[in-house]
């Protein structure tokens, strides 16, 4: 049996994990969000706020909560498909700043004093939502549709001169990563029983993005991979005390400067795969 | 009252318009965000508030402030950056995060985490003009800001250093055919941009007459909107957006309630890039959407 402490932190693990997924599928479109957390707050308040006040089951108000947040995802992307780049990415910044700061004035959920009332939800459950997550988006990318958004990600011009619908492409990627935030959200709540807008700042959003990245952002592992660095590194540095934050840092960008294109990459991938075919 | 407002909003608007130029300044040259803007803001705050703590003037406050966060944002550019040069954009932006990591603790270690006072006696004397009070502290904010702008258009405009500068932001290829060291220039810009960062801290330190370690995330993303609305590769954007926002935020303040204060200059901003995408003055390039 694990303590409730480390049970704690594989339950952020899972969570971190939904928000890293939900970036990463965006970025396989080529298109990075900064505004992630904001769609984790939506999802957060819809699920507490039906499971606390409607008396909703859990697994229902997260779906519903996915549903609400991938239509806000979508409302958010159309008018995104004129920013590219590093514009999209402020634009999705100042989405999530948005969210934040609407529900520090929305009084009705609380507004900044937060909100509370949540049934705590068990580190299985969590980790059967993440995993069932990450293995739908495993199988996603042995299909075609991977195939096209990353055609997307790599020359949109080419994509869309060869037949493929690069707004549809776009605009759904963006509508499955808020749902998948949206969970995250859902879980965050009922994990931690209470809720406050400080809780889906722009920190958040960029934990999701440090994740992925650390991780390797071209394969869905690394999303996993990313998610438990940063859940574990500072706590393997607690050693340091007041210094462990700096060592963090430290260590992010040495691994950043050694291996800028994420742990876990295709080439180590095959690497791994082909040792393991010679083993026998 | 509206126009005691205006003033008030015209001193914040002040150090908003330096931090987005500093934003701008990294921007235009290579397109990426430096995330560690935030915390050199905070730095130079920092570093003034010490130099005033130790009776020493204002002048040399500023001098520390800049200095410092200016040689402290040289080694995030040659540590973090020009390593990473040729990497997806997003990398080099996540290097410059563990840097305002590494910058917030180690302030939070040195300095402690609760907000420090400025001694009140310090610039309190007031001057009434009509119905307007002007606080001398506002009057020397938006008069540094002044200076330091006009001192940095001319480097900008006027100077060799500066034309480089400007040839390696219109075209880094280019600008190294014909001889720039886009290198050196890069360390330039990383130098001046974590300069206007730090005296913007003192500045805000004198401003609030206090300042914490978690000043800067605040206050370096609202500069990052007023980037945007001035337009982000038009520097002199900024001195318009910057009082805008200034003013937009103390009124929101004042008449409607600190909550939406920021609803109202992120929905500006986001305004801002769908309807205007080349900013406020227009001409801003908004096609050097490099691939993520």
């Amino acid at each position: 049996m694990i303590s409730t402490y480390d049970a704690g932190l594989l339950a952020d693990v899972g969570i971190l994990l939904l928000g890293a997924l939900s970036v990463y599928v965006i970025l396989a479109t080529g298109q990075l969000s900064l505004g992630n957390a904001g769609f984790m707050g939506v999802g957060a308040y819809v699920a507490s706020f039906l499971t606390v006040e409607m008396h909703w089951p859990v697994t229902v108000a997260l779906l519903a909560a996915a549903l609400v947040s991938s239509i806000v995802g979508v409302i958010i992307a159309f008018p995104a498909l004129r920013l590219r780049g590093i514009y999209l990415a402020m634009a999705t910044l100042g989405f999530g700043e948005m969210v934040r700061s609407f529900l520090l004035g929305f009084d009705r959920l609380g507004g900044s004093g937060g909100y509370r009332g949540m049934q705590q939800v068990s580190l299985g459950y969590i980790w059967a939502w993440a995993g069932g997550i990450l293995l739908l988006i495993l199988m996603l990318e042995r299909s075609r549709l991977w195939l096209e958004m990353r055609a997307v990600h790599d020359d949109e011009t080419a994509a869309g001169l060869v037949g493929l619908n690069t707004t549809l492409t776009k605009i759904g990627a963006f509508g499955f990563g808020a749902a998948v935030a949206a969970i995250a959200g859902g879980l965050f709540a009922h994990q931690y029983v209470y809720i406050e807008p400080g809780n889906f700042g722009f920190e958040r959003s960029i934990d999701f993005v440090l994740a992925v990245i650390l991780g390797g952002s071209t394969v869905g592992l690394g999303a996993l991979i990313g998610s438990a660095l940063l859940v574990f590194l500072p706590e393997w540095l607690r050693f340091l005390a007041d210094w462990r934050l700096a060592a963090f840092g430290t260590l992010l960008i040495l691994v950043l400067l050694t291996r800028p294109q994420g742990v876990v990459d295709r080439a180590l991938l095959a690497k791994l795969a082909l040792r393991r075919a010679k083993a026998p | 009252m509206l126009l005691q407002q205006l003033v008030n909003g015209i001193t914040l608007g002040a150090v908003y318009t330096l931090i987005a130029l500093s934003f701008s300044l990294v921007m235009g040259i290579l397109s990426i965000l430096n995330l560690a803007i935030g915390e050199l803001f905070m730095l130079g705050g920092y570093l003034g508030f010490a130099v005033i703590a130790g009776h020493m003037s204002l002048a040399v406050a500023l001098l520390a402030g800049m200095l410092g966060a200016a040689i402290v944002s040289m080694v995030i550019e040659k540590v973090a950056y020009e390593p990473l040069r040729n990497t997806p954009l997003i990398t080099p932006m996540l290097s410059t995060l563990g840097f305002s990591i590494i910058l917030q603790n180690v302030v939070t270690n040195v300095w402690g985490s609760d907000p420090l006072q400025l001694p009140s006696s310090l610039f309190d004397r007031r001057f009434t003009f009509g119905s307007v009070n002007i606080g001398l502290m506002q009057m020397v904010v938006i008069g540094v800001a002044i200076v330091l702008v006009a001192a940095v258009a001319f480097l900008i405009q006027k100077t060799p250093a500066g034309r480089a500068l400007r040839a390696v932001a219109e075209n880094r290829d280019v600008a190294r055919l014909l001889g720039v060291s886009a290198g050196r220039i890069t360390l330039l810009a990383f130098a001046l941009s974590g300069a206007l960062a730090g005296a913007a801290g003192v500045l805000i330190g004198l401003h609030y007459a206090a300042i914490t370690p978690y000043v800067g995330v605040d206050t370096g993303l609202k500069a990052i909107a007023v980037m945007v609305i001035g337009g982000a590769t038009r520097r002199w954007g900024a001195l318009l957006a910057g009082p805008l926002i200034g003013i937009a935020e103390v009124l929101t303040v004042a008449y409607g309630g600190s909550q939406e204060r920021d609803l109202v200059v992120y929905g500006l901003m986001i305004l801002i890039l769908l309807v205007r995408p080349q900013g406020l003055l227009g001409g801003a390039r908004t096609d050097v959407g490099q691939r993520v």
